[in-house]
């Protein structure tokens, strides 16, 4: 039944499918690729079928349905059958594995990119002496507003210097 | 298998039910920033209790007590199993299913399950069981952050005004004999401890008195003492709340079977 594919087509160069899920977007933060966002964490070749493993930002994160969704749409337009999206969740996602690429274009948008992770992740209470620059004026003078935004990995800030509020994609 | 699909089970209707619970105040809360704040904790713990219900679907479909378990059901999904299960086979905790009352009675609740979740997700990221400790690993960052907000919530109203105290004190009087439950284990927590799948629940009784206590020092409040205790929620015996939950949360599967977005 797999006689009729030809193994050495270049559908078959894992580059390529790597390179295709950089035009991957993410809903919610149309600017990043699933690659910036480090969420691909490897992808397979098992005979004919190609297998793309992902692991989710957050648990409850409804952009991740959709991020399957599209993922498969971009390799179907491009020739690929079988495909099998599988999920992982350990080793957990973080932000250390977005890239610097991701978080430049992040600050363009408008949004702050999220610091090193061990600056803020602890249970520590009232904790807003953080340096979270602003993606607006780029001034350190700014206070955290609340630590939930928008979507579960944003948290929202305001600029004391320029008055703009923002988002900042908090570190986890 | 049967303890681990219970225990499994019970993870995720905690999650579930707390979550359902915070879901309530969406669109309600007192201002748009806490409202966006316990709506994202909402979606956060309804994530992971679909992490616990998938994988309690995979073990009830290839276990042959599924026939015994509910003939009706057949295969398990994560939706059969929160949507069409009734009260008594809930294992969640009572705490989770309590009504959300005021603000100050939320965050407590809120409080005293996060800080039990923080100290059982760390234990139970060394369970041997792969999925489990995988979902744990995952799910203790988001915790975290539920743990601070919530901690920082019981500190502000606490040591806020005489109305927010006094309110945070009616809280405690309604939560705190809910609270015994989540340490005392029950037949298949027991077995989950043993075969080191689970937590054993009465050690992070000591972890979670400590947190409980400086929080409450912070926000001058005082941990009640001689408090009769309810349990019973983890082995199906509920108050009344949880059937009011389903009720609502169920009515769309149940009366309108298989009936999808």
């Amino acid at each position: 039944m797999n006689d009729n594919i030809n193994k050495t087509s270049d559908l078959f160069d894992s580059k390529k499918i790597w390179k295709l899920l950089e035009t991957v977007m993410d809903p919610e933060v149309p600017v990043l690729s699933v690659m910036d966002l480090g969420i691909v964490r490897d992808v397979k070749i098992d005979d004919d079928e190609f297998q793309i493993i992902i692991t989710p930002t957050y648990s409850g994160c409804p952009a991740m349905d959709v991020i399957s969704m599209n993922i498969k749409m971009v390799l179907l337009e491009h020739g690929y059958k079988k495909i099998k999206i599988i999920s992982v969740l350990s080793p957990a996602w973080t932000t250390d594995w977005m890239s610097e690429h991701g978080k430049e274009k992040l600050k363009a948008f408008g949004i702050a990119p999220p610091t090193a992770r061990q600056q803020v992740c602890h249970t520590e209470l009232f904790h807003d002496g953080e340096a979270i620059q602003c993606p607006h004026c780029n001034s350190y003078n700014t206070k955290l507003v609340s630590q939930f935004g928008s979507t579960a990995c944003k948290a929202i800030y305001v600029c004391e210097n320029c008055r703009e509020p923002f988002d900042y994609f908090k570190c986890h | 298998m049967n303890e681990l699909i219970n225990y499994t089970l019970c993870l995720a209707d905690n999650s579930l039910i707390l979550g359902h619970r915070n879901s309530e105040w969406t669109g309600h809360g007192p201002i748009l920033e806490q409202d966006i704040a316990i709506s994202n904790i909402a979606l956060d713990l309804i994530g992971q209790a679909r992490n616990f219900y998938q994988y309690a679907a995979t073990l009830i479909n290839n276990s042959s007590i599924q026939q015994s378990n509910n003939p009706t059901i057949q295969p398990a999904t994560e939706d059969t199993l929160a949507y069409l299960r009734n009260a008594n086979d809930f294992k969640n905790c009572l705490l989770a299913e309590q009504p959300n009352g005021d603000w100050a009675k939320t965050i407590l609740r809120q409080f005293l399950f996060s800080a039990n979740q923080y100290f059982l997700y760390q234990h139970l990221q060394n369970s041997k069981n792969e999925t489990l400790s995988a979902i744990a690993e995952k799910s203790l960052k988001e915790v975290t952050y539920h743990l601070r907000w919530s901690s920082e919530w019981v500190i502000r109203l606490g040591d806020g005004t005489e109305e927010s105290h006094s309110r945070m004190i009616k809280a405690i009087d309604e939560l705190w004999m809910f609270t015994e439950e989540m340490f005392e284990p029950v037949s298949y927590e027991v077995i989950a401890a043993s075969e080191d799948f689970g937590v054993d629940v009465s050690v992070l009784k000591n972890d979670w008195i400590k947190k409980v206590a400086a929080i409450f020092d912070e926000a001058t409040l005082s941990i009640p003492e001689n408090i009769a205790m309810k349990t019973g929620g983890k082995e199906g015996k509920h108050t009344e709340h949880l059937e009011n939950i389903l009720t609502e949360m169920q009515f769309l599967q149940r009366t309108y079977p298989n009936s999808e977005w």
